[in-house]
């Protein structure tokens, strides 16, 4: 599975996207999984400006496949091959 | 008979003219007896306009042959009114295009003043402005770009008690802030007045816009309910923000705002723009519709007058650096209590722990640099740094004694995380060190002490 991240880099060392490979495992991914992989693998410091309790903090939108993951069950959604999830982190400056 | 119809048409508009300075005139008498009254402050109504002017249909041409617009459109943007919240780097060129689009009214909202540092983005507003309401420079360089255009600057900030009056004098708004809670006052004085919302923002090399709450289309709180945790906020004034960036983003609005005026339609209902300037990059990503369950515009709305937004929002309506305080008393100096330190040759550390790109502009050149983020995350290359410099420091004292460690950065905000950083660190050159940070950092140094050192 593999499943490219934009958005929100600076959490990231400034890397906006990433191409990853999950491990296999018996349960099949999920986006709650995947972010427990990314807090474990990606987040280089302060994970609490991206994660909170077991989702996303807020202001961070999560997007599957360029549609909103609320439409598409947000934490249980199960993961296929090549989606492509964003995060977005809304901006407030002008 | 050419000429004449030219006179009679002359004489009509200097008649008219007459009698608009005749109402300002009045308005003026008005706002003088009652300075606290807001009503009496509320421009009336715009009439509906019935047909163009010679010289309107000269001006607008270019876009009056554009049959999407036509004179139709034309005559509904001269009706329409628009309140632009923000006269910064979105305002200016949102604004600069209504008027020059032949938008009937503008409000311009800016609380703010014009600093030398806006200048780069905000491009209505002249070298010779600085120290000038923002909101008044921007009506006076409309005033000078399209006089037909009534200008109303409100020089205040948007406040809960004032904001759905002030919203409810327009057909449209434009969201041009620069923070949390104004945004989710203006959405939130938008639904309840029952107006379209056109939002952008800008930061860094990065800008978003959506329309909010326009034809049963979701608010901003359907989008975002819950307002970010305020230590994840950046400002442009924290974060940075390239200046044709949120001109980008500003002209983007102006048209969606010109598209509902003139009766288009928007395009960015229910959708946000991403815009990545760096990677030259548009995306448009699909949001849900309105949130039956949204505490303002849902079905069972449970906000249904404006509340206190800094307290939902945690954070001030301001996008100035926030003051942390982090420290006690005893472990902060001033900046003029760090002069007589270096005066008095006496031995110590000096850490500024700013990002590569800052100490870039300016810097003490005696300073150890290690940006807080390294030491936030002990990268060991850098704690092996702070090490040598302290071991080396501590030959200069008397054993026995505690070396002082002064930490610096920008406003004395990462210097305070950077002494609790260095507190928790274990190796052994930090025993009997004495760490401390200077309040203000080096804005406070430049004001303070050293008038010659740049400001940024």
């Amino acid at each position: 599975i593999s499943s490219p991240i934009g958005g929100a880099e600076l959490l990231f060392d400034g890397v906006k996207k990433h191409q990853v490979t999950l491990p296999s495992q018996e349960e099949p991914w999920d986006i709650r999984n995947l972010l427990l992989w990314i807090k474990k693998n990606l987040l280089k410091e302060r994970p609490e400006l991206f994660i909170q309790g077991d989702s996303v903090r807020p202001g961070i939108l999560v997007l599957i496949n360029d549609a909103d993951w609320e439409l598409q069950g947000e934490l249980d959604y199960q993961l296929q091959d090549q989606d492509n999830i964003l995060f977005i982190s809304t901006l407030h400056g002008g | 008979m050419a000429a004449s119809e030219e006179v009679l048409a002359l004489q009509a508009e200097v008649a008219l003219r007459e009698e608009e300075l005749r109402l300002l005139r009045q308005r003026l008498e008005v706002a003088k007896a009652e300075p606290f009254s807001r009503h009496a402050r509320e421009p009336a109504p715009l009439p509906p306009k019935a047909a163009l002017s010679r010289e309107e249909i000269l001006r607008y041409s270019r876009q009056l042959v554009l049959p999407e617009l036509g004179v139709r459109g034309q005559l509904r943007l001269a009706a329409s009114s628009v309140l632009v919240v923000g006269c910064g780097g979105l305002g200016c060129p949102l604004a600069q295009y209504l008027a020059a689009a032949g938008v009937g009214r503008l409000g311009l909202v800016d609380h703010d003043v014009v600093e030398l540092s806006n200048l780069h983005r905000q491009v209505l507003h002249g070298e010779a402005r600085a120290g000038q309401a923002k909101a008044h420079s921007a009506a006076a360089a409309i005033g000078r770009l399209n006089s037909a255009v009534q200008c109303v600057p409100y020089a205040e900030a948007l406040t809960p008690s004032s904001a759905l009056d002030l919203v409810r004098g327009y057909d449209v708004v434009a969201d041009c802030s620069d923070n949390v809670p104004t945004r989710y006052l203006v959405s939130d004085a938008c639904v309840l007045a029952g107006r379209p919302l056109v939002s952008a923002s800008a930061l860094r090399l990065e800008g978003q816009l959506t329309v909010y709450h326009y034809e049963g289309g979701p608010c901003y709180r359907c989008v975002f309910p819950t307002p970010p945790p305020a230590e994840t906020v950046t400002s442009c004034a924290d974060g940075g923000v390239l200046g044709v960036v949120p001109g980008v983003l500003g002209c983007l609005q102006a048209l969606e705002v010109i598209k509902i005026a003139a009766g288009l339609g928007p395009s960015y209902s229910s959708r946000l723009l991403l815009f990545d300037a760096l990677g030259g990059q548009f995306r448009c990503i699909r949001l849900l519709g309105r949130r039956s369950d949204c505490v303002v515009c849902g079905d069972q709305p449970t906000v249904t007058r404006l509340q206190d937004y800094e307290a939902f929002c945690g954070s001030s309506a301001t996008d100035k650096c926030r003051s942390l305080q982090l420290l006690s008393q005893e472990e902060r100096v001033s900046a003029a209590h760090y002069k007589q330190v270096l005066d008095a040759g006496e031995p110590h550390l000096l850490l500024d722990v700013r990002p590569q790109v800052e100490v870039d502009i300016c810097c003490l050149p005696h300073a150890l640099h290690i940006p807080l983020s390294r030491l936030e995350r002990r990268d060991p290359e850098s704690v092996e740094l702070l090490g040598d410099a302290i071991r080396k420091g501590k030959q200069t004292i008397q054993k026995g004694t505690l070396f002082p460690i002064y930490v610096i950065c920008k406003l004395g905000n990462d210097s305070q995380k950077a002494v609790k950083v260095l507190q928790s660190l274990s190796i052994k050159e930090l025993d009997s060190l004495l760490a401390r940070d200077i309040v203000g950092g080096l804005m406070a140094w430049a004001t303070k002490v050293d008038p010659t050192f740049p400001q940024y």
